[in-house]
C-alpha cells in the first residue's frame, strides 16, 4: 500500500543547534536534514546560523558557508554552481529545486532544506539516484537509426530542430520526478517525468528512426500512464521546462497510432 | 539481497503492450458522460416530486429509459476503469489484484441490477 507515514527508523528528530557565528553580521537561521548511515541513529534536523553579510545570495552559497565555516561533516552534491550540472537538487522551502540558482531572498522566514523527497538517502542531502539514472538509460537516450547513409552528420531542418527546444535543456536533476506523487508511489515501474521528457526528446527527433519501438516500450499502464497530469513536475522544474506537456504529447502519439 | 543490476530493475518485465486503450476509453466515456448526464438530470429531474405512478410513467418513456440505461452502462464502466486506476496508484501486489476484481464485480453487479430495473419498469 501507499506509505502515509515514515518507517520508525526514518522519522526525524530535533538535532543539534550549532553556535552562532560571532561575526557581527546579519544572521539567518537554517534548518537542515542530517542523516549518517554509519551512526545507526534516526535522521535529525540541525539548526545553523549563517552570516548573510559574509555569504553569497544563493542557497548553495549558504550550504558552502556552513560546510566551510561551521560543520565540515554536512554532505551535499554540488559542481557547476550555475544550474547546468543538476547536482545540487534538493528540497528547499518545500520546493524541489537547484540550490545554486535558488536565491535566499525568495524564501520567507527560516530556510528549511531536505533531500529530494521519497528517495533513498545516501547521506544528509545526497539522494540515491541509481534507479532514476537506470530508468533514463532504459528509454535509449541516443539517436537510433536504421538507414546507414549518410555516413556523415544527419541534417535537420530549422523547424524540426526547434521541436527539441524545451526538451534538450533538461539536466537530469530529478527535481520533477521526485515531486511527482505517482513517482513516489510507483517509482519502481513508472518512468517519471524526467525519463519521459527525455523519451519524447528522442521520439520527436526527425533523425531518429526508432519511433515505433520507442512508443512500444512506453505502451504500458505503469511506465507511461501513471502520469495523471498533476503538473508538480512542471511547477517545480528549476530550468522552467514542461515535462507534463512532453508526456501529454507522447499520449497523443499513442492515441494517434491506436485510433 | 538480490544481485540485480540497476538497469534490470528499471526494465522490470518490459512494457505490457496495453494502456492506450484504457486511456482512450476514459477520454471517450468522459466526454460521453459530460453530454448525457446533464440531459439525464434535467429529463429525470422533472419527475421529482411526483407520486410513484408519475415517476414510473416518466421512467417507462422510451427516451428516458434508454437515457437512464446509457448513464448506468457508460457511467459504471467509466467508474470501474477509473477505480482500477486509483487502485493501481495506491496499492500493490495481491491486494491490488483483489481490489480490482472486487471493484469490477461491484460495478458490473450494480450495472446489471440497474439495467434489470429499467427493463422491468419500461417494458
Amino acid at each position: 500500500m501507499v506509505q502515509l507515514t515514515l518507517p520508525k527508523n526514518a522519522r526525524m528528530v530535533t538535532g543539534k543547534t550549532w553556535p552562532r557565528p560571532e561575526t557581527g553580521g546579519t544572521l539567518r537561521k537554517f534548518q537542515i536534514y542530517r542523516w549518517n548511515p554509519d551512526d545507526g541513529r534516526n535522521p535529525r534536523v540541525d539548526t545553523y546560523f549563517v552570516d548573510m553579510d559574509d555569504c553569497g545570495p544563493m542557497v548553495l552559497d549558504a550550504l558552502i558557508y556552513i560546510k566551510t565555516k561551521i560543520d565540515p561533516t554536512l554532505t551535499f552534491r554540488r559542481s557547476c554552481r550555475e544550474g547546468i550540472c543538476g547536482s545540487c537538487a534538493m528540497n528547499i522551502d518545500g520546493i524541489n529545486t537547484l540550490a545554486c540558482i535558488y536565491g535566499m531572498d525568495e524564501i520567507k522566514g527560516d530556510v528549511k532544506i531536505y533531500p529530494l523527497p521519497h528517495m533513498p538517502v545516501v547521506k544528509d542531502l545526497v539522494p540515491d539516484l541509481t534507479h532514476f539514472y537506470a530508468q533514463h538509460a532504459s528509454i535509449m537516450p541516443w539517436l537510433e537509426t536504421k538507414t546507414n547513409r549518410p555516413a556523415k552528420e544527419w541534417r535537420q531542418s530549422i523547424e524540426d530542430r526547434e521541436k527539441l527546444d524545451g526538451l534538450y535543456e533538461c539536466v537530469m536533476c530529478a527535481s520533477c520526478s521526485t515531486a511527482c506523487p505517482s513517482y513516489w508511489w510507483n517509482g519502481d515501474k513508472y518512468l517519471g517525468p524526467a525519463a519521459l521528457l527525455h523519451a519524447y526528446r528522442w521520439i520527436i527527433d526527425s533523425r531518429d528512426e526508432a519511433t515505433g519501438e520507442r512508443l512500444d516500450d512506453l505502451e504500458d499502464p505503469f511506465k507511461l500512464y501513471r502520469c495523471h497530469t498533476i503538473m508538480n513536475c512542471t511547477k517545480t522544474c528549476p530550468k522552467g521546462l514542461n515535462p507534463a506537456r512532453a508526456i501529454a504529447e507522447i499520449k497523443k502519439m499513442m492515441v494517434e497510432r491506436h485510433v | 539481497m538480490r544481485y540485480l543490476t540497476a538497469r534490470k530493475r528499471a526494465e522490470g518485465m518490459g512494457a505490457s503492450g496495453t494502456g492506450t486503450e484504457h486511456f482512450w476509453y476514459m477520454k471517450v466515456s468522459g466526454v460521453g458522460l459530460a453530454l448525457i448526464v446533464p440531459v439525464f438530470l434535467v429529463a429525470f429531474g422533472r419527475a421529482l416530486g411526483g407520486d410513484r405512478a408519475e415517476v414510473l410513467d416518466r421512467l417507462s418513456h422510451p427516451f428516458i429509459a434508454i437515457l437512464t440505461a446509457l448513464v448506468l452502462f457508460v457511467g459504471l464502466r467509466h467508474f470501474a476503469a477509473g477505480a482500477q486506476t486509483m487502485i493501481e496508484d495506491y496499492s500493490h501486489g495481491g491486494t491490488r489484484r483483489a481490489l480490482i476484481i472486487l471493484v469490477t464485480i461491484l460495478s458490473y453487479g450494480t450495472m446489471a441490477t440497474g439495467l434489470f430495473a429499467i427493463a422491468k419498469i419500461a417494458l
